[in-house]
Order: C-alpha cells, then sequence, then structure tokens
C-alpha cells in the first residue's frame, strides 16, 4: 500500500518527519518496506509563467521560440517542442537549476543555434500525469513567477506500507491516517463521507437481483449529463504518486475513492446494461466474459458473475467487462459499490491468474458498511469533476441471507491486561487508545466495555485482541524483560536425542562431513538403482504439486541425495568425498501419514587420506574403508553388531552386505541397514569411480544401545596370548572363523581377532590363510599352561571341523 | 725405575692428548695400558723387585697408570660426545617439510551446529525437546493453529501437498498442538525440525529449518517471552545484544509480534566505523529474527480437554528459521549454498 504523505497529511499530520513516522508506524504494527519520493527532488525554479510570443525556430520546423513573463523586468526565452505552445496561455517552467524526477539538472542550453532558458514543462516530465502531447496549460489567472509548488503538487514522500491481512481497513489512506492518529496523537481529520450530495431511498433506472451469498450486498447509484474527460492535475498526481496511472474522470474518481476508502468500485456504462437490470449470480459452465484487460475468460461455477440481458457483464470483486467498459462518450453511469466473499475472490483471482487493486482488497474481506462511504465521496468527486448529476436515491440489495450489521461488545477487564502482558497500562490510558481506533468504550465494573466498528470487525472478536490493540499503541516496546517462572520447566535431552548427536559427532570425527539433502527424490531414481518392481524403496509418496519433476517424489532413501552431493562435488573438482547424513525418510504406512524413519547413510570416494610427501598414493576408499567408518559408529555406540554377506541391487554383488545389530534387551538380531561398495555401472551412471557406502536405519541401532556399561574387572590377572594360522576353503567367512574359534574357546578366551590374511602360491587355490590373535583370561585366577594348552586342542579341533588345517 | 716409570707418564699423557677420535684413543689405550704394554708389566714384575724397591715402584707404577686411565676415561667422553653431535647433525631433516596429517576433519552441516547452539541454550532455560512428523495432516498445520478456512498459506501455490488434508507442514507450529494434547501444562518445549514451503530464491528454499518454541503455565507473559528471548540473543549474537518487540500479525498468536535484536555488526547504530551505512541492518540498527506471541485463545480452544482451559492456562509460542540465524551469523550470501552441500562451502565452518 503506497501513502502518499502529502495525501496523509490532508487527514492526520503528526509533527514528524517520513523517516520518524515510519519508525513509529514499525512499532505499532504497521511495517514500512520502505520511504519512497515521488515527483522532483525539490521544488526549487519550478514557476509559473505566461507566453509571451510564440514564434518558429528559424533552423528547426518542429521547435518554437517563446518569450515568457516570469515575473521579472526582462522577458525570458525559451525554447519548446510542444504543438500546444502559443502566446496567451499560462505554463509551469522548469529554469536552469531545476532538477527533474530522474536528477537531471536543467542547464541554460543552446538548441539549433537558439538560447533556451529552461523547459516548459509537459505534465509526464515532472510525473504528474502520462500524457506526454504537449505542455500543461495552467489557469490563465495565475500570476507570472509564482512558485509552481503553490499551484501543483510538484512532491512528497510516500510510505510504502505492507499491511497485514488482518487489517482491510488500512488499505485506505483514510484508514492509515485513523492509524496514524492513534499511534501518534496528531488529530484525526472528518471522514471523508461525512458529506453525501447523494440520497438514500429507491433508485429507478436499474434493477439488480442478488441470487448468491457470496455477495452480501450490493449498492449502487447513477449518474447522468456524465462529460468525460482527464481528471484534474490534482487528482492525477495523487493517483500517480499512489503507483496508479491515470485513464479518464471516472475511472481515476473509482480509483481515487478506492484508494482513500479501501472499497473498490466499478462504473458501468449504463447504456450497455442491456435490459437496464442486472443479476448477481454464481458462474455457470460455459460462462464467457472478456474482462478490461482484453481477455476472455472462462468461468466456473466457483466463480461470481454480473450478468445483464445479454449474460455476464463484469466479473464480480476482480475485473469488470469489456463490454459495459466507460468510454469517451458515455454519458451515464451506473456505480456499483458492493461486498464480496472474500475467500471466494481469493480463489477466483488465483484461478484464472489475474489480481487486481480491487480483488486484493475485496479477498481480505471489507465490511458491507464501506460501500455507502465510497459511494458517497464518488457522487461529490463525479458531481464536482465530471459535471455529473447524481439521481435521487440509492440501490442498496443484500444477498438471500444478508449481512451482519451487528457491532460485538467485549469486556476488557483491568486485571487481564497486566496478566497477559507482564507491564501495567492504566484503564484510562486503553480507553483513549481504542477510542482514537475507532471503538467504543464504556466504563464497567472491572474494565471498559468496547464496542468494535464495523471496519474491525472480522479481526477483533475477543479480550486478547483488545490487549492487542492497547499493547501495541502503547508499545509492546516497552514491555520489561522478565524470565518465567518455570514451575515444573525441566530442560534436557532425551537419551535419543544424545545419541543421535553421539553417532554424527562420531562421523565427524572420523572425517566424515554432514550434508543435507532435499527430502525430495526424482521419479527415476529407483530406476537408476536397478531396484527390482517390488522393492519396497519404490513406494515412494508423491508430492501433489512439487516445485520441478525432479522433486516429485518423497525420499524413501538418503542414498539418491547421497550420491547427487557426491557427484556435485567430484565435477568440482573434489575429488575426495567423505558425507554422511542423517535425516527421515518417508515410508507409506497403513495410517493416514506416512512412517518417517530417521536414517543415517555414508559415503566415501576417493582417497581415504590426502596423498603427503611420505605416502604419495594413499589407498583409495573400498568396502572395507567403509566397513571402519562403521565399525567405529557402532563401536562407539556399544552396540553389538556384525554383519552378512548381503545383496542390495545397488552395491557390488560381491562386496554388498547386511548389517545386523542385537537388541539390548536380548532378543532376536535385527537387520539395521547395509554395507557396501556400490555397482560399477550404478556408480558410473553417478559419474563416480569406486564408492563405499552404508545406511542404517539410526532409530533401530538407537534402540539397540545398551544402558551404562558396567566396570569389568581388568587388571587383576595376566592375560595369555597367542598366535594361530589356518589354512581354509576360501568360501568361508572369516565371521564365520571367527564365531568358531569363539564358540570352541569358551569363557576363558576374551578376544580373538583377524590380523593378516593371506591368499597365493602357499596355501594353493581356492585356499585362504587366516591369522588369529587369542587373548586367554579369566577374572578369578591365573591361568596354567594346561588350561590354555586345553582350549587351544578344542578351538585347533573346531576349526578341523570346519575343514582348516594349521599352518606351522 | 722410577725414572722409566715417570718418562712411560709423560709419554703416554702425550700420545692420548694427541688421539682426535675415539678409534685412536683406543689404539693409545692398548699401547700404554694393554696386555703387552711396559707400565702393566712393570707392575706385574714388582714381586721380582728387591724388597725395599717394591714398595716405591709399585706405587709409582700405580699412579701412573690410574692417572693413564683418568685421562683416556676423560678425553673419551669428550670425543665421543664431539662425534655424537657431529652424526646428529648429519641425521638432519628438513624441518620446513609439512607434517604427516592426521585424517582430514570432518564437520557438521553449519545448519545442525546452528540448531544444536539453539537447542542448547533453551535446554539451559528448562525446554525440553521434541519433534514431530514432516508429512502433517492439515488439522494439525493450519486447522488447529487458527488459519481460516480461506488462509492464503493453505493454496497450493504456497504449500506442497501429498493428499487433500495432507501437507508437508509448513512450519513446526503443529507441534504445538500435538504437544499440548500429550502433556498437560506447564509445557516448556521447542521443536527443531524440516519444513516446507513452495519458494526458491537466494532467500528461500522450498525446504528450510525451523525452531518452534512454546511455554505454557498459569501466568507467562509477552514480557517473559521478551525475557527469555533476550537470553537466547544474547547466548547467541553475544552479551551486548538487545532485542525489540514490534507488533505484527499471526494467526495462532494473540498479540503477536516480530522480534528484532540490535544489529552485531554495528552495535545497533546503523553505521560502520567508517561512517557509512551498515548493510546487513539497512541502517536501522535491528534485524529482524523470528515471529512470535502469546498462544492464540483459539488454539488452546483445541486442547482444552487436555488441561489447557484459555481461561485459566496462558502461554508465549516463537518460530525462528535455522538458516536465517545461520545466515546472519555466518554473513552467508545465498541461502541455496546450504543445500548444495559443495565440499569447499561445508569445511569452513
Amino acid at each position: 500500500m503506497k501513502v502518499p504523505l502529502s495525501w496523509l497529511h490532508e487527514h492526520c499530520h503528526p509533527d514528524l518527519s517520513a523517516p520518524e513516522l515510519a519508525r513509529r508506524l514499525a512499532l505499532t504494527g504497521t511495517e514500512v518496506e520502505r520511504i519512497a519520493h515521488h515527483g522532483v527532488p525539490s521544488p526549487d525554479n519550478f514557476v509559473v509563467a505566461k507566453v509571451l510570443a510564440a514564434e518558429q525556430h528559424p533552423d528547426a520546423d518542429r521547435l518554437r521560440v517563446t518569450q515568457l513573463d516570469v515575473g521579472e523586468d526582462e522577458p525570458l526565452q525559451v525554447v519548446c517542442g510542444a504543438p500546444n505552445a502559443r502566446a496567451g496561455i499560462t505554463v509551469a517552467l522548469a529554469r536552469p537549476g531545476a532538477r527533474l524526477p530522474d536528477g537531471t539538472k536543467l542547464k541554460k542550453a543552446k538548441l539549433r543555434g537558439v538560447v533556451s532558458n529552461g523547459m516548459i514543462l509537459g505534465e509526464s516530465e515532472i510525473d504528474l500525469g502520462v500524457d506526454h502531447s504537449g505542455i500543461m496549460e495552467l489557469d490563465g489567472d495565475l500570476i507570472a513567477g509564482t512558485p509552481l509548488a503553490n499551484v501543483l503538487p510538484l512532491e512528497t514522500d510516500v510510505l510504502e506500507l505492507e499491511i497485514t491481512p488482518n487489517r482491510p481497513d488500512c488499505l485506505g489512506v483514510y484508514g492509515v491516517a485513523r492509524e496514524v492518529h492513534a499511534a501518534t496523537g496528531a488529530p484525526l481529520g472528518p471522514a471523508p463521507w461525512e458529506q453525501d450530495p447523494g440520497t438514500a431511498g429507491p433508485l429507478d433506472g436499474i434493477s439488480v437481483t442478488v441470487e448468491t451469498d457470496r455477495c452480501p450486498r450490493f449498492t449502487a447509484r447513477i449518474f447522468e449529463d456524465v462529460r468525460i474527460g482527464p481528471s484534474p492535475e490534482w487528482l492525477k498526481a495523487r493517483l500517480m504518486a499512489a503507483g496508479q496511472r491515470p485513464i479518464s474522470n471516472v475511472v481515476d474518481i473509482t480509483n481515487y475513492v478506492m484508494l482513500l476508502c479501501g472499497q473498490p468500485l466499478h462504473a458501468f456504462d449504463l447504456d450497455r446494461v442491456a435490459g437496464g437490470a442486472l443479476t448477481v449470480r454464481d458462474g455457470r459452465d460455459g460462462d464467457v466474459l472478456e474482462t478490461l484487460d482484453g481477455e476472455t475468460r472462462r468461468l466456473d461455477p466457483d466463480m461470481v458473475v454480473i450478468c445483464d440481458a445479454d449474460g455476464p457483464t463484469s466479473l464480480a470483486g476482480v475485473m469488470g467487462g469489456a463490454r459495459s467498459e466507460v468510454h469517451d462518450g458515455t454519458t451515464r453511469v451506473l456505480l456499483e459499490s458492493a461486498t464480496w466473499d472474500g475467500p471466494n475472490i481469493q480463489r477466483t483471482s488465483t484461478r484464472l491468474g489475474l489480481r487486481s487493486e480491487a480483488s486484493g482488497r475485496f479477498e481480505k474481506g471489507l465490511a458491507p458498511e464501506q460501500t455507502v462511504e465510497a459511494l458517497a465521496v464518488a457522487t461529490r468527486l463525479l458531481v464536482e469533476l465530471c459535471g455529473a448529476t447524481v439521481r435521487e436515491g440509492t440501490l442498496d440489495v443484500a444477498g438471500p441471507s444478508g449481512w451482519d450489521a451487528t457491532h460485538q461488545t467485549i469486556r476488557l477487564r483491568d486485571a487481564r491486561v497486566p496478566a497477559l502482558l507482564g507491564a501495567e497500562i492504566p484503564r484510562a490510558r486503553s480507553a483513549e487508545i481504542l477510542t482514537a481506533l475507532g471503538f467504543g468504550v464504556a466504563d464497567a465494573a472491572d474494565g471498559l466495555d468496547v464496542t468494535v466498528p464495523h471496519f474491525r470487525r472480522n479481526d477483533v472478536t475477543r479480550e486478547a485482541d483488545l490487549i492487542e490493540e492497547v499493547a501495541r499503541i502503547d508499545g509492546v516496546d516497552k514491555l520489561p524483560a522478565t524470565l518465567p517462572l518455570r514451575r515444573g520447566a525441566a530442560g534436557r535431552l532425551t537419551p535419543s536425542q544424545l545419541l543421535r548427536r553421539t553417532a554424527a559427532d562420531t562421523l565427524a570425527g572420523a572425517g566424515l562431513h554432514e550434508v543435507i539433502g532435499w527430502s525430495w527424490s526424482a521419479p527415476d531414481l529407483a530406476d537408476r538403482l536397478r531396484l527390482p518392481a517390488n522393492d519396497p524403496l519404490r513406494g515412494a509418496i508423491a508430492v501433489d504439486n512439487p516445485m520441478s519433476a525432479e522433486h516429485g517424489l518423497l525420499r524413501t532413501t538418503l542414498l539418491g541425495g547421497l550420491l547427487d552431493v557426491a557427484r556435485r562435488n567430484v565435477t568440482h573438482g573434489v575429488a575426495d568425498v567423505a558425507i554422511f547424513e542423517s535425516g527421515a525418510v518417508f515410508l507409506p504406512s497403513d495410517d493416514e501419514l506416512p512412517r518417517e524413519p530417521h536414517m543415517l547413510g555414508a559415503l566415501l570416494t576417493g582417497a581415504v587420506r590426502r596423498p603427503t610427501w611420505t605416502e604419495s598414493q594413499p589407498p583409495q576408499a573400498d568396502f572395507f574403508a567403509a566397513k571402519g567408518v562403521l565399525a567405529h559408529l557402532l563401536d562407539t555406540l556399544r552396540v553389538t553388531w556384525r554383519v552378512e554377506p548381503g545383496a542390495e541391487p545397488f552395491l557390488h554383488p560381491g562386496r554388498s552386505a547386511q548389517v545386523l545389530v542385537s537388541p539390548a534387551g536380548g532378543g532376536d538380531e535385527v537387520v539395521v541397514g547395509w554395507l557396501g561398495e556400490l555397482h560399477p555401472s550404478v556408480a558410473a551412471d553417478w559419474d563416480l569411480e569406486r564408492t563405499a557406502l552404508f545406511m542404517l536405519d539410526l532409530d533401530v541401532v538407537i534402540a539397540a544401545v545398551p544402558g551404562p556399561a558396567v566396570y569389568a574387572d581388568y587388571t587383576s590377572f595376566p592375560e595369555v596370548r597367542q598366535d594361530l594360522a589356518v589354512v581354509l576353503d576360501d568360501t568361508v567367512p572369516a565371521a564365520e572363523v571367527v564365531r568358531v574359534v569363539r564358540d570352541a574357546g569358551g569363557p576363558l578366551l576374551a578376544d580373538v581377532e583377524v590380523f593378516d590374511v593371506y591368499r597365493g602360491a602357499q596355501v594353493g587355490d581356492g585356499k585362504v590363510s587366516l591369522a588369529l590373535r587369542l587373548a586367554f583370561r579369566s577374572p578369578e585366577r591365573t591361568l596354567t599352561d594346561e588350561e590354555v594348552a586345553q582350549r587351544r586342542g578344542a578351538i585347533e579341533e573346531a576349526l578341523s571341523g570346519l575343514g582348516g588345517s594349521l599352518r606351522a | 725405575m722410577i725414572e722409566r716409570i715417570e718418562e712411560l707418564k709423560s709419554a703416554g699423557e702425550a700420545d692420548v692428548a694427541a688421539a682426535d677420535t675415539t678409534d685412536a684413543l683406543e689404539q693409545a689405550r692398548v699401547r700404554w695400558l694393554g696386555r703387552r704394554a711396559e707400565l702393566p708389566n712393570l707392575l706385574r714384575g714388582v714381586a721380582q723387585l728387591p724388597p725395599e724397591q717394591r714398595g716405591p715402584v709399585g706405587r709409582a707404577a700405580n699412579e701412573a697408570r690410574k692417572a693413564l686411565e683418568a685421562l683416556i676415561d676423560a678425553r673419551n667422553a669428550e670425543l665421543a660426545a664431539a662425534e655424537l653431535d657431529a652424526q646428529l647433525v648429519a641425521d638432519r631433516v628438513d624441518v620446513t617439510l609439512p607434517g604427516a596429517p592426521l585424517p582430514p576433519a570432518g564437520g557438521l552441516h553449519l545448519l545442525t551446529q546452528t540448531r544444536r547452539e539453539i537447542e542448547d541454550v533453551f535446554v539451559g532455560m528448562g525446554f525440553t525437546v521434541a519433534e514431530g512428523p514432516e508429512v502433517e495432516r492439515v488439522y494439525y498445520n493450519f486447522d488447529a493453529l487458527n488459519h481460516d478456512a480461506a488462509h492464503p498459506a493453505r493454496l497450493k501455490s504456497d504449500t506442497f501437498y501429498v493428499a487433500d488434508d495432507v501437507v508437508l507442514r509448513t512450519h513446526t507450529s503443529p507441534m504445538q498442538v500435538r504437544a499440548m494434547e500429550q502433556q498437560p501444562p506447564p509445557i516448556f518445549l521447542i521443536v527443531p525440525g524440516r519444513v516446507y514451503r513452495r519458494d526458491s530464491d537466494a532467500t528461500h528454499t522450498p525446504q528450510f529449518h525451523q525452531i518452534e518454541g512454546l511455554a505454557v503455565d498459569e501466568d507467562i507473559t509477552l514480557a517473559d517471552l521478551k525475557g527469555t528471548l533476550l537470553q537466547f540473543a544474547q547466548a547467541i549474537f553475544g552479551d551486548e545484544r538487545q532485542v525489540r518487540l514490534r507488533p505484527h500479525f499471526f494467526p495462532f498468536t494473540e498479540p503477536s509480534v516480530e522480534v528484532d535484536v540490535s544489529c552485531f555488526k554495528c552495535d545497533g547504530t546503523g553505521h560502520l566505523r567508517d561512517g557509512s551505512r551498515c548493510g546487513l541492518c539497512k541502517g536501522t540498527g535491528w534485524i529482524e529474527i523470528l515471529g512470535a506471541g502469546m498462544v492464540d485463545p483459539n488454539v488452546f480452544s483445541h486442547v482444552r480437554e487436555h488441561g489447557y482451559d484459555p481461561e485459566k492456562i496462558q502461554g508465549f509460542a516463537f518460530g525462528m528459521g535455522v538458516e536465517r540465524i545461520a545466515f546472519l551469523k555466518h554473513g552467508v550470501s545465498d541461502l541455496r549454498l546450504f543445500y548444495d552441500n559443495d565440499l569447499r562451502f561445508l569445511r569452513q565452518f
């Protein structure tokens, strides 16, 4: 909402500069986006002049050399190109030194060899209008040399306000003036609709039927002997400063009244209303209307139209129709001032992609009382500026259910104000503020009985709303800063929130960077990951209205995002990537809402370390690099886990594993995710080299984290360490060997670890040699050689059972 | 005999002094004190001497031997130290070469760091941390938060829908009602989480993160909101910061305010040291950081049967953008950088 300060000052004129007023408005709830300046930068060197003589320029057909009376002894010579420059007229002159709206400073100049001491102005040159066909011709009674600013509105500051959606009353200059009055204490002028040259009562010459409740009130007046023409400069200047383009006096008046009162109007050429009757009804499929902008609009039952005998002639509340538009030859005007259902107007303008100043106001819900206010102001202007006569009477029709004319009275209890705000505001101050805002106020036993004016009817309905009004004008910036008593407030993170932090910290400590991907995925992701038709990850939920097709689905895995991030980084020259993401994925469920498990995924590609002078070719990330990170993570969380060969379709079939954890409270192991190297075809699709990843359902992992670690004695009795090498078929997994050794070793075998793996000629084709480090320990005694030998014997025997033979 | 001992001693001393390496010294030792050397043999032959000579000769020979031995030990220590020094100097490294690096450091995303920082401030003030579903019912996202049926935020141009009455939550506020359904007052909680709006430019991304706050008890006031947010602002932006409330409008709070923090770049003055206008606060001295207000009675009416009678309890709520806080604090120029996940960006924080 652009409010020219000069216009505002006509209704309320606080003794504040534009920035001071802007700050005051911001602190009372009306944000000022910008303070703009309209018109010339300064009124200096703009004067009224009279053309004494105008002669043809000797060397230019289109130029005239004029002699001007500027109230000085000598006439001033100015060259002018306007066709209407002639002796005898009174004009607006910019003398050398004057600055135009774009900042240009005028200088004395020679035009085709003839000296020119300034410029005779057309209205578009100083932003008073848009006509650039010639120079302005001013009132001949004006005295030459009069400062032009005394005659024309040369400049004004303009406040660009952000009006919150609950305050459509501030979508008019007078409403803003009321707000400024309350915020600053400066007096508020009388309402512009107080004087109405028109009359109430029945109106002849038009009949209107309202068939839909989407039109609570429809009012209209008829004007005759209307002379269409340009508006006066002051009116054009105000529209220009408020951001509206002047068109013709009747249209300008409807816009001016809307900008002043907040109520949009629409002018019909009454002679183009077929049948002398209008019907307001819901649209019908098949209804077609050409709007003022020349577009043909297809209507539907959720839109409201105004029809005459020939069908739709105006799109209610949004834009008039071309057929009944006011034109140069119009002499009889039907002026409509109506109220429309806000949500319906909003849907209509959204659906048609047609937002207008009118729809922007109606959609917020205007009060039906505003219709006749606007008619009063428009009547005065049409009579004054268009020579119109207003026909007796005002058409005033309600929708089928009528409209709400009630004024609610709400009790504002004295005690509630400090109870809600934490600071006192005296009752008298509250009464003063509410009165200034247009509320009716009466004393009651425990506070005030406050009557809500029609223009705040939708916004202020409860005591809390009144407290807000009082607080914002009194100044919420003045409130003290206190802390709540915090009864029952005991802040902490939950164990699983802490463990989630630990998981992320552990991966960051292991050299991985956290990334945050999009919650969406592309429809082709499942195919690119080679997921089979029945894979549950294919069951992604579709977004009805995605930003782009690539974000058409809700992600079912973090994998797509990790791969996209890896590719982007590799493409940008960061070849070594170690990243993880911790976040929700969305899986369909039987419930109305999807399941949102919190996943943790990690990706490694490129060198695991940077090359240095001691290690010029560090190893590339592979399965075991990822497994090392996984082990670090799960061991830090103290989860009991293991992996088994797996078969994820997007992983290298020989390097794919599933990750299992043992629930903290016992019970069967559960699969919590996978680990592996990306299938080379999938990697190639993302332009990646060897890439290793793992993915965990972090919720399930965290559920498997045991309680506090319990101390176990480790110092009292010495440990016996022995190494053992065994040759086995290469198909036997190391984990199986370790399991068998653990079982055979019994409780005295405290630890077993694979520390070397060898394949080659010494052990033969299809064989592998594993070197194991065994640690025997008892919490109760020092072990004897016999005890250890016995356990080792059992282990060797068990390994034979696996087909293994011991190496010397 | 005594004279010969003195000669041997002098010659030996000269020889030891002349030795300039530990090897040469060892040869001198063998020469003068070794098995075949004259002085030890003299000592061994003392028994064959006439009794009256045995004492003086033996004593003289023994002293000469001890003196030589001491001299050799001293000289040896001297030479060995010099030789070690020389050897260590030869064993030098180029100290200017890079050290052996640890594995490259990883890190948390700036948004996670910022979220945790904020969480910790509020946990310290007695708030618990709750999370809610990102795919949310229209009821919790709009209806229960007093958005009327025509509120523009409900439009498909603004909000992602996955079904007629299911949206990607547009704010963390739905957890206000969910939490109050589960826990009677008093309640003090924050809700960090991911939210979604159909917007994309340098200052908007279609997904972003918010932290919701909710404090409800019998006597929570707007001044308590100001005090709580002052603590927050000072913890995050510095102890000198002030906060300012400005009236605003939100459907689910009444009164509603926007909260500004005094500019930490220009110290709230609006201009920099060189006198130029501060670009961060645009010369106003204040930066908007969040929206807040007193919970609207209509919101409580949805949880009245859970102990939230709007005549008996009241409280404040606020919602801030994690991106906005991180963006302001770290001078990030474009919000989309947060989701590009370029490691050259991530490593900076």
